[in-house]
């Protein structure tokens, strides 16, 4: 049942169609083995089985082993589908949008690399697997964010995009390290086991007051949080917008940015029985925090790719924070059901947000919402469908944001009532911003275009329009039926009360943007002349990278670099060309062997037959 | 055999002047000089064949045929050898071996 | 008696020999060498191989001897003091032989040699007909082929040693 070709290998494609081509092959492989799994297998013993095929690769003990294989259990299965059908839409997307760019080729090449990084960290066994996918995907970011690689911002926000991450990955590898160590394995299998022998005994070892394990799951969940740009190792992504638009919906909208969510929730039995749930907490924390922070600057920002990373930031908040307050059995799980379910729709509405932005930029060829409006006259289809995202973010019944929003904020409200509050008002903000920008780009004066601007090409449009039909169906799936944190499904109910707050919310987020936005008006710029220097932070996203950049700049390079680049060029490389100028010099000194007198060569061959003579006599003596 | 001798005494005899040829080949400096230490090494080896034909298998004549042999050979050996100098001589107008170091690296 | 002779012949052999591998004159040299010859001749007396004896003598002490004097009178001035190698080169080397000759004598004297003592006085006519034999332990194919290396030996002295100046006589009318 399980097919081995998920993987899209690196094809040097002449044209995109071989990049669709493989894309659509997997998709519809993905859906394949989901309808395969879901439905034809189904439960056993009321629990969706975990299938796991493996190889051994290194063996270090006879339990520590690191195997490469394939695990299929829901979660994967989901993202497996969220990945194919996100890419899918991106590749189409792409063919229009990169159309004449003269790195055609290349790009194709590289969103293949990244998709199947993508399938090979969803479906890993183990630690080890997931780490080492998870360093291809970082890869492939980079060099799909820097792929205007004449540009030199987009190659300092490749960078930074990836030394940001990669310091977040020590923390994973330090914690995967520790999880070795104690437990013995890496395996996903026998670690999430509840009876298993690594839940059981995780108060065996202590340090600091906390167990082992749990400083292990922190610092997994740090990396988590490199990869997820949550606070304060956010700073990469709103950069990370350098990268051509079709690869800021794939990757931060849809696929890298969940890897952090995903690591968490595939971990997610132990983060919930080890030290009851202790690290837990801290994961449910620092999401609402992420969320709120990334909310305020949103509002802010005048680059509409911007705001939409910051929105991506603040939604990839609420996925950790329902994590984070989510229970284990049955029902208790809803806030890990709510969160997978929200990546769900969040992927579809935000990759359709995104390449919405893309198709605008495309035709204005420019990013800045000063330079927009009045675009509702031109480009039909974008704005329909732009409108639908909006409104699915915003939580509007009976689009698929309003159902996963929802059952976040119910599992918030049942575990802590401090992070529902916080939850709400986000939630609101999220409305408000939204629709500042549609209004700032659709409605409103006309902005001082060159040429008319034009509705996009097929290839664009058809993207748009079938993730816009998903993000309105998406809510209706009965997701608990399929996932949830101990595997068995459960159903769900709407809790009425707190759904109707929600949705107030977000109209009054609604209502306050279409009064400030829809025309022209300076109600906006007094607002904000009144919040003064909270403003300016806002604007200046709180002045966090100037802080980073202090740091690493002064401190890191000055002391630490330096050094090291000493060390390197004159030990490391004087080695290496030391040993080649012994080498000269022996040469040298040899080359007169072949002097060319016959009398040193009879010498020789005196010397050696001598030498010979008496090796052999001493031989036959004894 | 000669009377008195031991084979012992005539191969030590014939064991030094090998050497001695060995060290002037190698010492010298002018090929005629090369030349002499050559015939040194050869007669000393052609005195080690008879003896041992007389002491050790006096009713068969190899040893003696074969001394007959090499110094034919050695003739010829040195009569081409010197026709050899008189060329070089001819060219570089010199017989010393430094002088003729063209096969160096 | 043939004791003392033989140990004045090696005494003289020894000592020539060395004089003429040291010798700083070429003539001397040459001189010292035909001494040696002429000593070894005597050698092969003592043996009682009489034809040998007289080959060593009319081939190596008459022919080659007068032919290195030839040479010697052709390409060198004769009064000329020959250079001598460079001290070092010959310590080495007198070490190098030295030890080879320890390792020669140790090698002969650890043999026990089964000789056969005897006094067959071999005649020229049992040398000439081994030489001549076809039978088993006949010498004729050496012997032909001795001739014909002779022959080639004389042909490509003639004509290394003949060199430009005839040749280009013969060229030019």
């Amino acid at each position: 049942m399980i097919l081995g070709l998920f993987y899209s290998k690196i094809k040097p494609a002449i044209s995109g169609y071989v990049g669709v081509l493989g894309l659509l092959i997997s998709t519809s492989l993905s859906l394949y083995t989901a309808y395969n799994y879901f439905f034809v297998i189904a439960k056993t013993e009321g629990i969706y089985q975990t299938i796991v095929e493996k190889t051994v690769w290194m063996n270090f003990s006879d339990s520590l082993r690191i195997d490469m294989g394939i695990l299929v259990d829901p979660i994967s299965v989901m993202l497996l589908i969220v990945v194919s059908v996100i890419s899918l839409m991106v590749h189409i997307y792409s063919r229009g949008y990169m159309k004449g760019d003269p790195g055609y080729t290349k790009y194709f090449a590289f969103l293949s690399l990244f998709t199947f990084s993508m399938y090979g960290l969803v479906l890993a066994t183990n630690l080890f697997q997931i780490y080492i996918f998870w360093e291809l995907v970082g890869v492939s970011s980079y060099l799909l964010i820097g792929y205007y690689y004449t540009k030199e911002s987009a190659v300092a926000a490749a960078k930074k995009a990836f030394i940001v991450t990669r310091f977040a990955d020590l923390g994973f590898l330090i914690g995967i390290l520790i999880i070795g160590y104690y437990t013995g394995t890496f395996d996903f299998e026998t670690l999430n086991n509840p009876e298993g022998a690594s839940i059981l005994n995780w108060a065996s070892t202590s340090f600091m007051g906390l167990s082992a394990l749990t400083w292990a799951l922190i610092l997994i969940f740090i990396g988590g949080a490199g990869k997820s740009a949550m606070f304060p190792l956010h700073i990469w992504l709103p950069d990370a917008m350098e990268g051509p638009t079709p690869v800021s919906a794939l990757i931060h909208a849809a696929t890298m940015v969940v890897a952090g969510v995903y690591l968490v929730a595939r971990l997610f039995p132990m983060y919930y029985f080890i030290e009851d749930g202790f690290a837990l907490n801290i994961v449910a924390f620092v999401g609402a925090f992420t969320a709120l922070f990334a909310a305020v600057i949103a509002i802010t920002q005048t680059d509409i790719k911007r705001v939409l990373a910051f929105s991506t930031m603040s939604q990839l908040g609420y996925m950790m924070m329902a994590l984070g307050v989510s229970g284990y059995e049955g029902h208790e799980g809803l806030g890990y059901m709510a969160s997978m379910f929200h990546l769900f729709t969040h992927a579809m509405f935000k990759a359709l947000l995104f390449l919405c932005a893309g198709s605008v930029i495309h035709a204005i060829h420019s990013n800045f919402l000063k330079d927009m409006g009045g675009l509702r006259k031109y480009m039909p289809v974008t704005n329909i469908t732009f409108l639908i995202a909006a409104l699915a973010i915003a939580g509007v019944p009976p689009l698929a944001g309003f159902w996963s929003k929802d059952e976040i904020l119910v599992a918030a409200f049942e575990h802590n009532k401090f992070l529902y509050i916080i939850g709400l008002f986000v939630a609101g903000l999220t409305a408000f911003y939204i629709f500042r920008i549609y209004f700032g780009i659709f409605w409103g004066k006309e902005g001082a275009y060159q040429n008319k601007p034009h509705e996009s090409p097929w290839s664009m449009t058809t993207p748009l329009l079938i993730l816009a039909f998903l993000s309105i169906v998406g809510g209706f799936i009965p997701f608990s039926e399929f996932i949830s944190a101990d595997k068995t499904g459960f159903e769900t109910h709407i809790n009425y009360p707190l759904a109707a707050i929600a949705v107030f919310a977000g109209l009054i987020g609604i209502g306050l943007s279409w009064l400030f936005y829809k025309k022209e008006n300076e109600l906006a710029d007094k607002f904000a002349n009144r919040l003064g220097v909270l403003f300016t932070w806002a604007f200046h996203k709180f002045y966090f990278d100037e802080l980073y950049l202090f740091v690493t700049k002064k401190i890191l390079f000055n002391i630490i670099a330096r050094s090291a680049a000493r060390f390197d060029k004159k030990y490391v490389d004087g080695t290496m060309v030391g040993i080649g100028n012994q080498t000269v010099n022996t040469s040298e000194n040899i080359k007169g062997l072949q002097s060319g007198k016959v009398q040193d060569y009879a010498f020789a061959f005196i010397a050696g037959a001598v030498v010979l003579a008496i090796i052999f006599i001493y031989l036959w003596t004894n | 055999m000669i009377l008195g001798i031991s084979i012992y005494e005539i191969l030590t005899v014939t064991s030094i002047l090998f050497f001695i040829g060995v060290y002037g080949f190698i010492t010298r400096t002018n090929l005629i000089s090369i030349l002499i230490s050559v015939e040194l090494i050869l007669n000393a080896s052609v005195v080690n064949f008879v003896v041992i034909n007389k002491y050790l298998f006096p009713e068969v004549l190899q040893g003696v045929y074969f001394s007959i042999f090499i110094i034919a050979v050695a003739a010829a050996e040195t009569a081409l050898a010197v026709s050899i100098i008189i060329n070089l001589y001819r060219q570089i107008s010199s017989v010393e071996v430094k002088d003729i170091e063209t096969m160096k690296y | 008696m043939e004791r003392i002779v033989f140990y004045c012949l090696a005494a003289v052999i020894i000592v020539f020999g060395i004089a003429s591998v040291t010798s700083r004159k070429m003539l001397r040299s040459v001189i010292y060498l035909s001494f040696v010859l002429v000593s070894i001749a005597g050698i092969f007396f003592l043996v009682d191989y009489n034809f040998l004896a007289a080959i060593q003598l009319t081939v190596y002490a008459g022919g080659i001897v007068v032919l290195i004097i030839f040479s010697v009178l052709l390409v060198h001035h004769i009064e000329m003091e020959l250079e001598m190698a460079k001290t070092s080169k010959k310590i080495v080397t007198a070490l190098a032989c030295l030890i080879g000759l320890g390792v020669f004598l140790t090698a002969i004297y650890t043999y026990d040699f089964n000789v056969i003592n005897n006094s067959i006085t071999t005649t020229t006519a049992d040398i000439g007909a081994g030489l001549l034999s076809y039978g088993a332990g006949g010498f004729i194919l050496p012997f032909e082929v001795i001739s014909v290396l002779l022959l080639a030996a004389m042909i490509g002295a003639i004509v290394i040693a003949k060199g430009e100046k005839l040749t280009e006589k013969n060229n030019q009318p």
